[in-house]
């Protein structure tokens, strides 16, 4: 059953066309993740979904009622905002309970509810502290119970993990997952960081320009995207791209390999690569070095696992090579992609830059 | 052996000279002196003399400092119109300040909203503040005259008031063709707060209108995804977050008040009848300096230092406060 499906979808700011068109069904129980570049309308999307902003065209639907015209309290969303928007007034107990007074609800039952909310995070023993008193990871637990102590058709959460630091942020991604599932809400969640998308999301909207340039599970999102840019912002580091001919050929960095240690490769294709710099990461290598394409040479980098020990220096050059099918396609003009394109045995060398 | 000496004492002197420029102790006194010297001589010095005055018998035709008494006490004390002053600067400061934080809420709150012509909406609202306080008082002293007033125009076409020369004719309000707002007792002081609101609105509009802007837009939005109504999304969340610079609003709007002098002196003289609307700053300068009673002016000024000493610590202990978070 769709929980929320928006329709043509759009916010207009005077000329900016901060949302263009947005086409988006959430499914019950699914974690869905709006993932683009600040300015891209991923919050602004999110944000009329919750009824903080008028949509200039377009419908939603929530729970199959249309929801247009409804203040945020009617539509039984709950949100969590970046800077956690505790109110700071208040003790954790109050602040929890603050979304269940505006029920009427009666003292008893709320305070049961907030329990079982602060237990849920695991929060219970810092109930009567002052938000100020609290630590990062600590405040967006609080937020979280406050989301979900209403027991929300959808949950909204907004860079919930972006003011954590990078390692507490693991550990949240972890946990917020976990609570999600357990919960099972249906969860829509924003974010310009695409590790989170790819590690929580059921499925990834990928904006841009006000627009969804792909929806699908991070591994299509990862193994066929639909145009360069869904291809760029994805991976770290990102898919190359090197022109060949007609078209762009994209291509992961963990997808090309020296050919002395990739040899059972099914539709091999040969590509000389001249590495000029080579950067030691521990559990990998990135190289980064040219390779000859349309446009002269290309700057790519490849990703060796650190399984591989081959010796490899900056200023040589060597045989790498890729299957074919590990290949994506793009229109050099549409910058769409389309079905690969066939190349004979010789050609393939994308070509040497000497 | 003169030539070297010189030229050794040369670099010495420079650095000296930079030293007193960097020098902090030495820079921060001078840069303090000037508001130092200024705060001592046009407010502690007068100060302590208006403490010694209340104390003597000076008056403009006696300046001799030579007895210090406590009789002048209580002269000012046993005078009804310096009783009637005393409860009318607290009447007058009670009630314009509970009406101003009142309808400055209201208005910081509609002029943070976006609608068209909000530029204009604020320049008019806070025009009063940028007149000085004499003229904008005349210029009130015109609107409550008590034959040509526009108020009571206005009164009488809408029927509050009897149309001139009409006979048979009643009016609403009262049965009179003009309000007398500065000829009636209780009028009077009604005129008084009103004009003093007038004038102290734009003040503690922009005080709150600047405490509602820092309220952080994300908690405007969670107070309305959390889904509570109005009333409460102002008493359980605005309030709470504003009430430290709602303080100190309210306090520089009773300093203002209280100590004021200028609007019961140019609409009233204090009348009517006679001092009916004397408050204690009017009542000092007309015993003080008009009858020149010098020491029972001074002593009635005294009785508005309690107040003032109690906003000024309250004052310093939200000073206090902010400085520590």
């Amino acid at each position: 059953m769709a929980v929320v499906e928006t329709r043509g979808l759009k916010k207009h700011f005077g000329d900016v066309k901060a949302v263009d068109g947005v086409d988006l069904v959430i499914q019950e129980g699914e974690f869905l993740v709006l993932l683009g570049p600040s300015g891209c309308g991923k919050t602004t999307t999110m944000r009329m979904i919750a009824g903080l902003e008028k949509p200039t065209h377009g419908d939603i639907y929530i729970g199959g009622r249309k929801v247009n015209d409804f203040p945020p309290r009617a539509r039984r969303v709950a949100m969590v905002f970046q800077s956690y928007a505790l109110y700071p007034h208040m003790t954790v107990y109050n602040n929890i309970a603050f979304p269940l007074k505006a029920e009427k609800m009666n003292k008893q039952d709320m305070q049961q509810k907030v329990e079982w909310a602060a237990g849920m995070f695991n929060i219970s023993h810092l109930l009567n502290r002052k938000p100020r008193q609290l630590s990062g990871g600590e405040r967006q637990r609080v937020a979280l119970a406050r989301a979900i102590v209403r027991e929300p058709d959808l949950f909204l959460l907004d860079e919930p993990l972006s003011n954590l630091d990078a390692k507490l942020r693991a550990m949240a991604r972890d946990e917020l997952k976990q609570y999600q599932r357990q919960l099972g809400v249906t969860t829509l969640y924003v974010t310009h960081d695409q590790v989170e998308a790819m590690g929580m999301g059921d499925r990834v909207a990928v904006m841009s320009g006000g627009r969804v340039r792909q929806l699908g599970t991070p591994q299509e999102l990862y193994r066929t995207p639909t145009d360069t840019f869904v291809a760029t912002f994805l991976g770290s580091p990102p898919m190359n791209l090197v022109e060949k001919d007609t078209c762009i050929l994209g291509f992961h960095p963990e997808h090309i390999l020296p050919a002395e240690v990739h040899r059972d490769v099914r539709d091999p294709l040969h590509i000389p690569f001249d590495v000029t710099r080579v950067e030691y990461l521990g559990s990998e290598r990135f190289l980064y070095g040219l390779v000859g394409s349309a446009q002269g040479p290309t700057k790519i980098v490849t990703a060796i696992p650190s399984l591989v020990t081959m010796p490899i220096e900056a200023g040589q050059t060597y045989d790498f090579v890729i299957d074919r099918g590990d290949l994506s396609f793009f229109d050099k003009s549409t910058l769409l992609r389309i079905a690969p394109v066939p190349f004979a045995h010789d050609s393939a060398r994308v070509g040497s830059t000497s | 052996m003169s030539a070297p000496t010189v030229a050794q004492s040369q670099p010495v002197e420079e650095t000296r000279q930079e030293n007193w420029k960097d020098n902090e102790r030495v820079l921060g006194v001078a840069m303090l002196l000037p508001a130092g010297i200024y705060v001592i001589l046009l407010v502690g010095l007068p100060f302590l003399m208006a403490v010694l005055f209340a104390f003597s018998d000076v008056t403009i035709g006696d300046p001799a400092l030579d007895t210090l008494t406590l009789d002048t006490f209580r002269r000012v004390l046993a005078d009804p119109n310096f009783q009637r002053a005393l409860v009318n600067s607290f009447i007058f400061t009670i009630i314009s300040q509970a009406i101003m934080v009142v309808l400055a809420n209201i208005l910081a709150a509609a002029l943070t909203r976006n609608f068209p012509g909000k530029w204009l909406v604020r320049f008019l609202i806070l025009l009063p503040w940028a007149t000085p306080i004499a003229i904008g008082t005349i210029g009130w002293l015109w609107m409550f005259d008590s034959v040509y007033s526009p108020i009571d125009w206005i009164f009488r076409n809408l029927g509050l008031l009897k149309q001139i020369g009409v006979g048979g004719q009643v009016g609403i309000l009262k049965n009179a063709t003009n309000m007398y707002w500065l000829g009636e007792p209780g009028l009077a002081m009604f005129s008084v707060i009103l004009v003093q609101i007038w004038r102290m609105l734009p003040m503690s509009t922009v005080i709150i209108m600047a405490g509602l802007t820092s309220i952080s837009p994300d908690i405007r939005d969670a107070v309305q995804v959390d889904g509570v109504g109005w009333w409460r999304e102002w008493r359980e969340v605005t309030l709470p977050l504003l009430r430290p610079i709602l303080l100190v609003a309210l306090l520089f709007g009773i300093i203002f008040t209280f100590t004021d002098m200028t609007v019961v002196y140019v609409l009233t003289r204090g009348g009517p009848p006679p001092n009916a609307t004397q408050v204690l700053a009017s009542w000092a300068y007309i015993k003080g300096i008009q009858s020149g009673n010098l020491s029972e002016g001074a002593a009635t000024v005294m009785f508005m230092l309690p107040v003032l000493l109690g906003v000024a610590l309250v004052m310093l202990r939200i000073a206090r406060r902010t400085e520590v978070r």
